[in-house]
């Protein structure tokens, strides 16, 4: 990534060559919406066939954790925004500061998920492990579901926080980049992390 | 200075639909509530779409790259539903 000033031989200019690296990212993140999609597709056809127990599943999460938790999301990519113009403006130190505290608003949402799993352990409605409350049927596979879709979604949130430390370091020089090729391109997974959630609230949270 | 303000915007903005989704959640909708938590939710994904990722400042072919993955997830939605709600129609 030190060298994403350089222009490659396959580009007639350097404004094509930031182009195409943003053009991958965006395509590598449509197929992450189809990832996901896969298990929102499952969760909706579980809520078309069995409204009322999955309502039922739903209203026995923690959604004010989820609530918290989606401000944190939302607030931390506010601030990767503000990063990506920071570094555009040349003020990496800025950019420093800025990545520092989305990478704690990160770390303060899985700490939030993981105080959530603890709860859910706690309450018996966890699959395998503790399913003392755990109802047969839909409400097991809504469990399955969820620790699936928000696992998942939380290894994403470790990937992004890895992108974040990355521009601090070793790929520090990034946030001298005023074109902000590699700082762009981490900006917008964490965003599409954030746009995730964004759907998976309503969808676990809040059905009534 | 105008994109910061922008973003801070935004920000608010995404805020506010936050809490009118967790609000909508406990009016008495019935069936429509699901409808309404994604239309908000369709609404917060515009809003980091449009101005965090900048998609607003980026070319057409970028915003086809995006926009691939939600029109096949559509067609996967529509497919799906296509079978799943008529199942039990008579034969």
């Amino acid at each position: 990534m030190t060298e994403v000033r350089r222009l490659q031989p396959q580009f007639p200019t350097l404004e094509r060559q930031r182009d195409a690296d943003h053009f991958g990212m965006l395509i590598f993140l449509s197929t992450e919406v189809l990832i996901f999609g896969g298990l929102f597709v499952a969760l909706f056809v579980l809520r078309a066939q069995h409204s009322a127990e999955y309502a039922k599943s739903s209203m026995e999460m923690h959604y004010w954790l989820g609530g918290i938790n989606t401000a944190v999301l939302l607030t931390s990519s506010a601030i990767v925004a503000l990063m990506v113009e920071a570094v555009k403006s040349g003020s990496a130190r800025l950019a420093k500061w800025l990545l520092l505290a989305a990478i704690a608003l990160g770390l303060a949402f899985v700490a939030i998920k993981f105080t959530e799993y603890a709860l859910e352990y706690r309450d018996g409605v966890v699959p395998l492990l503790s399913p003392a409350h755990l109802r047969p049927g839909a409400g097991t596979l809504f469990m399955d579901l969820y620790f699936v879709a928000t696992g998942l979604h939380a290894l994403h949130v470790f990937g992004g926080m890895t992108l974040l430390a990355c521009l601090i370091w070793p790929f520090g020089r990034a946030r001298r980049d005023t074109s902000a090729v590699f700082a762009g391109n981490a900006a917008l997974y964490w965003h599409l992390v954030d746009v995730i959630w964004i759907f998976l609230y309503p969808t676990l949270y809040l059905a009534r | 200075m105008k994109a910061v303000r922008t973003i801070l915007v935004a920000w608010i903005a995404l805020l506010a639909l936050l809490a009118l989704t967790i609000a909508a959640s406990f009016a008495p909708l019935g069936p429509a509530l699901p409808f309404i938590s994604y239309a908000i939710a369709i609404a917060k994904t515009a809003i980091v779409v449009w101005i965090f990722m900048e998609l607003r400042v980026r070319d057409g072919m970028q915003r086809i790259a995006l926009a691939t993955g939600f029109a096949w997830l559509a067609i996967l939605f529509i497919l799906l539903f296509a079978d799943e709600l008529t199942r039990a129609w008579p034969r």
